[in-house]
C-alpha cells in the first residue's frame, strides 16, 4: 500500500501476532480503512451473488473503543456467521458510531483473527488527517 | 525502550528490572534468560510489557518472565504475575484470548523405527480425524444445554460420553475441570461460537505432532511418566477456540468501564482489570473457568481422535499402540493458588500467559505417581526441531510462582516469515528430514517455520540452569498436522 495516498493501510511487523497501520483524512475514513486492512490480512472474500446489508451501531466514551467494537463485529461475522463485509458507510456523531455494511456469505478465509486488541491503541491526529496502529491476536 | 544496562544480573540466569525503574511499578520484574536470549527481545516490546504488567493493582512479589518470552499485546508472552486474592485484580488480557490454550502429551509403546512405513498413513488419519484449519468445525456438534454441561464439567463431560478414561482426568491439570464456572456469565455469542467447534484444532500455531522419544535424561521420572526411548508419543496443542476468544473479548470490553469505576490507572488498555471480589471480577472468573473447561474437553476429544488414528494404523501390527496420557497442561490461565511469600502461605491469582504451571515434588493436586517427580512440564519446539518433557521443581515454586516456559518462543514476525519462507519449500525440507507434514495452508505453514522460533534447546538449558525445571526426555518430530 502506498503511504503517500490520502487513505490506506499497511501491515506492520509484530513478533507473534499481526499489526496494522491505517490512515485517512477523517475518522470515518479511518474506520473504513482499518476494516479493509483487517479484511485484507485475513483474506476474507465475499462470495459473488446477492448482497447482504446490515447496520452496526455502538456508543462509547472514545473513538478507540468504537473502532475495536466495529472490527470485533466483523471478526464475529466471519467466524460464527460465515459472512464477509467489504463495503462500509461510516457515520460518527459524537459518541455514536453507525456503519452501514454490505457483504455476502464468506467464500474464503485464509487467517483466523482471534481478537482485536486495545494494545497501545491510540487514534492520532496527523497533518493529513488521522492514523492508528492496531494489533490483532492471531 | 529498555536497554541491557537497565537490568541487573541477580543470578547466573536471572535478571531483574527493579521496582524503582518506573514510578508506577508495584513490584520488580524477574527474567529467566541468558544474555543471548535477552538480547533477542531488546528490539521488541517484551520487557516494556513486563514492566507494564508490574503495575497491576494488588501485585504480589515479582512479575516473572520466561526465556521463551516475546512481545504480545498488553502482557508479554512468557509472563507470570500473581495478584493478592481476593482484593487484587484479575486481568483478562494477562491470560489471553485463547483461554486455557495448552498442551497434552500421550505416550505409546510403538517403536518408531519399526513403524516408519506406517507413519504417513498415521499422519493422514490424524489429519482426517482431527479437523484443523480456518473455520473447520469440530467432530461433535452440541445443543446449548449440552454445551453448558461441557462448560461446567470440562473433561469430566467427555468421560461420561466415553471419550476419556479415569487416568486421562487424573493426568490433566485440575482433573480437567475448574470449579466455579458460571455459565450465565458466558455471553450468547460465546455460546454460539462453541456449539460446533468441539474436537477441532483450529489454525495458527496449533498442531498435533507425532514424536519419537529421542533421549531420556531422568529414567525414574520418564518411567513414572510412561515415556520409553525410541517409542512414539503425541502432542496436542490447542485451546478454547472461538468460545474462549469471545469470552476474553467480552470482558476486555466490559473492563474498559470497570477500570474507570474502580479508579484503576494502567499504562495499556489491554491490561484492563477488575478486583477479584468485585461483581465484574467474579463474572470474568466464572466465564473464564467455563471457557477453560471447554478447552479441557476440546483437547480430550482431540486425544480420542488421535487414539482412533493410532488404533486403525497400528492395532494388530505393533504392540503398545494404545496411547496413555502423560499429562495435559494449561499455558494461558488464571488460577487461584497458594504460594509461600516471605515464609507465609498466601492465596494469589496466578496469571500465566504463554507460561506453563510447573509444580514441584509434593505439590498438592498432582497424581500420586508424579508426587515424587514433580509434574510433567511440556515444552513443544517448532515443528522441525525437538520438544522437551521437563519436571517441575521446588525452586520453581519458590522463585517462579510454580511456573516454567511453554515453548521455544517466536523471534521472527509472521509478516517476515511469510515473505522469506515458502510453504512448499518448507514442506519439502521437513519431509526430507523425515517429518510427514499435513498442512491446511502452505502460507500458514511458512508462518510457523522452525526458523521463526528461538532455539528451544537454549530455552530449556536456561530453565534447567536456573533450577525451575529438570530434564526428563527429548522428543523429535516424525509427523505434524497443522491447520
Amino acid at each position: 500500500m502506498d503511504s503517500t495516498q490520502a487513505s490506506g493501510f499497511e501491515e506492520l511487523p509484530h513478533t507473534a501476532d499481526w499489526a496494522l497501520r491505517a490512515w485517512a483524512l477523517d475518522l470515518e475514513g479511518l474506520f473504513a480503512e482499518s476494516a479493509r486492512g483487517m479484511i485484507a490480512l485475513s483474506g476474507a472474500q465475499p462470495a459473488a451473488g446477492p448482497r447482504l446489508e446490515r447496520t452496526f451501531r455502538s456508543r462509547a466514551h472514545d473513538p478507540e473503543s468504537l473502532l475495536v467494537r466495529f472490527l470485533t463485529e466483523l471478526v464475529y461475522a466471519a467466524d460464527e456467521e460465515r459472512l464477509a463485509f467489504d463495503r462500509f458507510k461510516v457515520h460518527l456523531n459524537g459518541d455514536l458510531l453507525e456503519v452501514q455494511m454490505s457483504g455476502a456469505p464468506l467464500q474464503s478465509l485464509t487467517k483466523v483473527i482471534k481478537a482485536v486488541t486495545y494494545h497501545n491503541l491510540q487514534i492520532r491526529a496527523t497533518q493529513r488527517g488521522f492514523e492508528v496502529e492496531i494489533v490483532f491476536d492471531v | 525502550m529498555i536497554r541491557l544496562q537497565d537490568l541487573t544480573l541477580i543470578h547466573p540466569h536471572e535478571w531483574e528490572i527493579p521496582q524503582s525503574f518506573r514510578a508506577d511499578m508495584r513490584g520488580p520484574v524477574r527474567i529467566f534468560a541468558t544474555r543471548a536470549l535477552l538480547e533477542q527481545v531488546l528490539g521488541d516490546q517484551s520487557l516494556e510489557q513486563a514492566v507494564n504488567a508490574a503495575t497491576l493493582p494488588g501485585l504480589v512479589g515479582a512479575v516473572v518472565v520466561m526465556p521463551d518470552m516475546h512481545q504480545g499485546y498488553g502482557f508479554p508472552i512468557g509472563g507470570v504475575a500473581a495478584t493478592a486474592f481476593p482484593q487484587g485484580v484479575v486481568s483478562p488480557g494477562a491470560i489471553g484470548y485463547d483461554i486455557n490454550c495448552g498442551v497434552r502429551l500421550l505416550a505409546s509403546g510403538v517403536e518408531a523405527d519399526a513403524a516408519r512405513d506406517d507413519l504417513s498413513d498415521l499422519a493422514t488419519r490424524l489429519d482426517r480425524y482431527c479437523p484443523s484449519g480456518v473455520g473447520r468445525a469440530g467432530v461433535v456438534e452440541v445443543n446449548l444445554p449440552e454445551l453448558d454441561r461441557i462448560l461446567r464439567e470440562g473433561a469430566r463431560w467427555a468421560q461420561k460420553k466415553g471419550y476419556a478414561s479415569e487416568n486421562d482426568l487424573a493426568r490433566t491439570e485440575e482433573g480437567g475441570c475448574l470449579d466455579g464456572a458460571r455459565l450465565e456469565k458466558v455471553s450468547e455469542r460465546a455460546h454460539k461460537r462453541g456449539r460446533d467447534q468441539l474436537g477441532s484444532l483450529g489454525a495458527g500455531n496449533h498442531f498435533i505432532e507425532v514424536d519419537r522419544v529421542e533421549a531420556i535424561y531422568d529414567p525414574a521420572a520418564a518411567a513414572a511418566y510412561g515415556l520409553r526411548e525410541g517409542c512414539l508419543a503425541v502432542q496436542i496443542h490447542c485451546g478454547s477456540r472461538g468460545l474462549g476468544h469471545q469470552v476474553c473479548t467480552d470482558y476486555v470490553e466490559a473492563f474498559q468501564d470497570a477500570v474507570r469505576r474502580y479508579g484503576i490507572e494502567l499504562p495499556d488498555r489491554e491490561l484492563v482489570c477488575a478486583p477479584m471480589d468485585s461483581p465484574e471480577g467474579q463474572a470474568y472468573l466464572g466465564a473464564m473457568r467455563a471457557a477453560a473447561n471447554f478447552a479441557f474437553a476440546n483437547r480430550q476429544l482431540l486425544a480420542h481422535s488421535a487414539r482412533r488414528a493410532f488404533e486403525e494404523t497400528f492395532a494388530g501390527q505393533h504392540r503398545g499402540w494404545q496411547l496413555v496420557q502423560v499429562y495435559d497442561i494449561c499455558h494461558n490461565m488464571g488460577k487461584v493458588e497458594t504460594h509461600l511469600v516471605d515464609g507465609a502461605a498466601v492465596k494469589v491469582c496466578v496469571h500465566r500467559k504463554g507460561a506453563t504451571r510447573a509444580f514441584g515434588p509434593g505439590a498438592p493436586g498432582l497424581p500420586p505417581e508424579y508426587r515424587k517427580t514433580g509434574q510433567p512440564v511440556l515444552v513443544p519446539g517448532s515443528m522441525g526441531t525437538a520438544s522437551w518433557v521437563l519436571a517441575g521443581t521446588e525452586t520453581s515454586m519458590s522463585v517462579a510462582w510454580g511456573s516454567c516456559c511453554h515453548g521455544a518462543g517466536r523471534t521472527m514476525s509472521r509478516a517476515r516469515a511469510k515473505h522469506e519462507i515458502h510453504g512448499e519449500a518448507l514442506r519439502a525440507e521437513l519431509e526430507h528430514d523425515g517429518i510427514r507434514v499435513r498442512a491446511g495452508s502452505l502460507p500458514g505453514l511458512a508462518e510457523e517455520a522452525p526458523s521463526a522460533y528461538k532455539d528451544v534447546d537454549a530455552v530449556v538449558e536456561t530453565v534447567v540452569a536456573a533450577g525451575i525445571a529438570r530434564k526428563v526426555a527429548r522428543l523429535r518430530p516424525v509427523a505434524v498436522v497443522k491447520g
